[in-house]
C-alpha cells in the first residue's frame, strides 16, 4: 500500500507546480479538438447511415467467442 | 524465469451482409474469406497455392488447472474454409464470424503491424466480394465485440509464458491488470448489456466486452466468459512453455491502444513470471470491479483490494507502470521486446498522466476517448438522448472499416505504422519468430505444402507419406536461422534434407 500512496501523491505533485501553464495548453487542445469535431459534425450526414434505426435494429451478431 | 513474451492478436469480425433478401452469417464469412483467397491464386505471379490448416494437436478444451479442471469436447469445424497466409496468419470462419489470427510476434509494435495487416486483408476481401455479388449487394465488416444486443464476439491475445510459472500466480497478476487497462485500452460503447441491467442504465462505457464477464477464471469462451481464460494448449514444447489466452481485451481501432494493450501486458506478465507482481494488489471482487471500472468515465470509482485497502484503476496502474519501469532496469528489456519496451513504459506513463489531468484528454490515442467525444458531441449538435438510435449507429460505424464509412478513421487517431509497410505485412511474416519459417514455406514451396499450423508445416513430396516438420519453439525459424536455408534450397526435398541434417 505505503507504494501505491507514494505514486499517487509524487504524480499529484508532479503536475501541481505549475498550473498556470497547463492550463491554457489543455484548453487550447480542447478548443481545436472541439473546432475538428464541429468539422467533421457539419459533414457527418455524409457518413452516418440514411436509415440510423433500421441499420441498428439489423445489426445482429450471434455465436461469438 | 522470464520467456520471451512473442504475442498474437486473434480478431472476430462482426459481418453484414447488406443489400440481401436472406443472410447468414456463416455463408457470408465464408463467401468473404473464400471471394479474398481466389483473388490470391489469380492473381498474376502469385505463390499461392491454398494451403489449409491443419487441426492436428488442437486441444482447446484442456484446462491450465490440470486435472479435475472441467476440460470441454470441442468438434473444430474442419468443414469452413480455414487457410493458412503468406504472412502467417490464419484467416477462417470461426463459429458465424470471419476471423483472422495474427502470425506471431517478437514485441508490441509488431502485433500492430500484423493487426493492421489483418484489418487491409479484410478490406480486400470485402472488395473481393462485392465483385462477386449481384448489383446493389456487399459484405460488411466491423472490427467491435458486441452488437449492442447482447452478443459478444472477441480479440484475444496470445503470451508466450514460462510453464514453470504456477498457473495461480499468472491468474493473480493478469486479473488486477485486465480490470484496470481498459481505461487505455477499452473502445467504448452506448449502453449497457450486463444481463439483468436497462439497456441504458449507463449513456456510455468504457470497454465493449466488461459487460459479458461473469467468472474469475475458467475455460468457456462463449458463455459465462471468465476475466482469465485457462485454455491450456501451448502450440509450443509443452514441457517449457505455456500460452496465456486471454479474452477479456476489445479491438482497438487505435493503433496506440493496441500498442498498449500488448506491451503493457507482456511487461506485467514478465513481472509474474520473476515473481515480483505485488500480493497487495489483488482485487476483493475482480467480476464487480471490471464493471465498476467500464461505467466510470471520471475514473476516480475506488475499487476494493483483498486487504480492506481501496485503489482506483489509476492508481493500479501507476503501480504497475513503476514496477515495470523497475522491472526493465533491473533485468533488462531482452525478454518483453527490446527497445520496443521503452517507447511501452514511455507511452503508458504518458496515456496516464493524461487521463488523470482529463480523462478525456488522450482523444487522438485512445479509442473510448475519441468515440466518446465524437457522441456527445453530436447530441449536443442535435440535441438528443444517448438512447437515440444515431448515436448507436455512430458507435456501429466507428468500426465499419470501409474506407467511406469509418468513423475512426476520421477522428486523427495517432498512426503508428505506415501504409506502406502494413501492406508488405499483408504479404509477409514478421521476420523474427518461427512465423517467418510458415511464411516462407508458402511462399516459396506454397504448392507442396498440404497444411500448416502454429507449431508444423506439412509437405507433400509425391511419396508415399507426408512429410512434417515441427516448429514446437516460437522463437526458432527466424530470419537469422533459416533465410539461408531458403535461399539455399531450389526445391522443397533440398530443404528437408538441410533439415533432417
Amino acid at each position: 500500500m505505503a507504494e501505491r500512496e507514494r505514486i499517487q501523491k509524487s504524480s499529484r505533485s508532479d503536475s501541481d507546480p505549475e498550473p498556470a501553464l497547463e492550463a491554457p495548453e489543455t484548453s487550447r487542445t480542447g478548443e481545436r479538438l472541439k473546432a475538428e469535431l464541429d468539422d467533421l459534425l457539419d459533414e457527418i450526414d455524409e457518413v452516418l447511415e440514411t436509415n440510423a434505426e433500421e441499420f441498428v435494429n439489423s445489426y445482429i451478431q450471434k455465436g461469438g467467442q | 524465469m522470464v520467456v520471451p513474451k512473442i504475442c498474437g492478436l486473434e480478431t472476430e469480425y462482426g459481418i453484414t451482409h447488406r443489400g440481401a433478401e436472406e443472410s447468414n452469417p456463416i455463408t457470408a464469412s465464408s463467401l468473404l474469406i473464400n471471394a479474398y483467397l481466389a483473388g490470391l491464386q489469380h492473381a498474376p505471379g502469385s505463390p499461392m497455392a491454398r494451403v489449409e490448416w491443419d487441426f492436428e494437436d488442437e486441444m482447446p478444451g484442456r484446462d491450465a488447472r490440470g486435472i479435475g479442471g472441467g476440460d470441454i469436447v470441442y468438434e473444430p469445424e474442419t468443414h469452413l474454409v480455414n487457410a493458412v497466409l503468406t504472412n502467417g496468419s490464419r484467416y477462417y470462419v470461426d463459429h458465424a464470424h470471419p476471423e483472422i489470427s495474427g502470425p506471431e510476434c517478437a514485441d508490441a509494435r509488431s502485433a500492430v503491424l500484423w493487426d493492421r495487416a489483418a484489418d487491409v486483408i479484410a478490406q480486400r476481401s470485402m472488395l473481393a466480394a462485392r465483385a462477386l455479388l449481384p448489383g446493389g449487394q456487399e459484405l460488411v465488416v466491423y472490427k467491435n465485440n458486441s452488437d449492442g444486443k447482447g452478443n459478444s464476439y472477441g480479440c484475444h491475445e496470445n503470451y508466450l509464458m514460462d510453464r514453470a510459472t504456477p498457473f495461480g500466480r499468472i491468474v493473480h497478476g493478469a486479473t488486477a491488470h485486465f480490470v484496470t487497462r481498459q481505461i487505455f485500452c477499452g473502445a467504448g460503447k452506448v449502453g449497457s448489456e450486463a444481463p439483468g441491467t436497462e439497456r441504458f442504465v449507463v449513456p456510455f462505457q468504457i470497454s465493449q466486452r466488461a459487460d459479458f464477464f461473469e467468472e474469475e477464471v475458467g475455460l468457456e469462451t462463449t458463455l459465462k466468459r471468465p476475466i482469465v481464460n485457462t485454455r491450456d494448449e501451448p502450440h509450443a514444447d509443452p514441457r517449457l512453455y505455456r500460452r496465456l489466452h486471454v479474452i477479456v481485451g476489445d479491438a482497438n481501432l487505435s493503433e496506440v491502444a493496441t500498442f498498449l494493450k500488448v506491451g503493457t501486458t507482456a511487461l506485467v506478465l514478465a513481472l509474474v513470471e520473476q515473481d515480483l507482481f505485488p500480493d497487495d494488489l489483488c482485487l476483493a471482487a475482480p467480476v464487480q470491479a471490471i464493471r465498476l471500472v467500464s461505467c466510470d468515465l471520471s475514473l476516480s470509482r475506488p475499487l476494493r483490494l483483498a486487504d480492506g485497502a481501496t485503489a482506483t484503476a489509476l492508481d493500479i496502474q501507476w503501480d504497475l507502470l513503476e514496477r515495470c519501469g523497475k522491472y526493465c532496469d533491473n533485468f533488462g528489456t531482452e525478454a518483453v521486446g527490446g527497445d520496443v519496451a521503452a517507447d511501452v513504459l514511455e507511452r503508458w506513463e504518458s496515456v496516464l498522466t493524461e487521463l488523470e489531468s482529463d480523462p478525456l484528454a488522450p482523444s487522438s490515442t485512445v479509442d473510448w476517448v475519441a468515440k466518446y467525444r465524437l457522441l456527445d458531441a453530436y447530441r449536443e449538435r442535435f440535441a438528443c438522448r444517448w438512447s437515440d438510435s444515431r448515436l448507436q449507429a455512430l458507435d456501429l460505424q466507428y468500426h465499419d472499416l470501409r474506407p467511406e464509412r469509418s468513423i475512426a478513421d476520421r477522428l486523427g487517431l495517432q498512426r503508428l505504422v505506415d501504409p506502406n509497410e502494413v501492406a508488405w505485412a499483408v504479404e509477409n511474416p514478421p521476420t523474427d519468430t518461427r512465423a517467418y519459417f510458415r511464411g516462407r514455406c508458402l511462399q516459396h514451396f506454397g504448392s507442396d505444402v498440404v497444411a500448416a499450423n502454429w507449431d508444423s508445416v506439412v509437405f507433400d513430396l509425391g511419396g508415399d507419406t507426408l512429410r512434417r516438420v515441427p516448429m514446437m519453439e516460437p522463437a526458432r525459424g527466424t530470419r537469422r536461422h533459416v533465410a539461408r536455408l531458403f535461399e539455399e534450397c531450389p526445391t522443397p526435398a533440398d530443404l528437408l534434407g538441410r533439415l533432417q541434417q
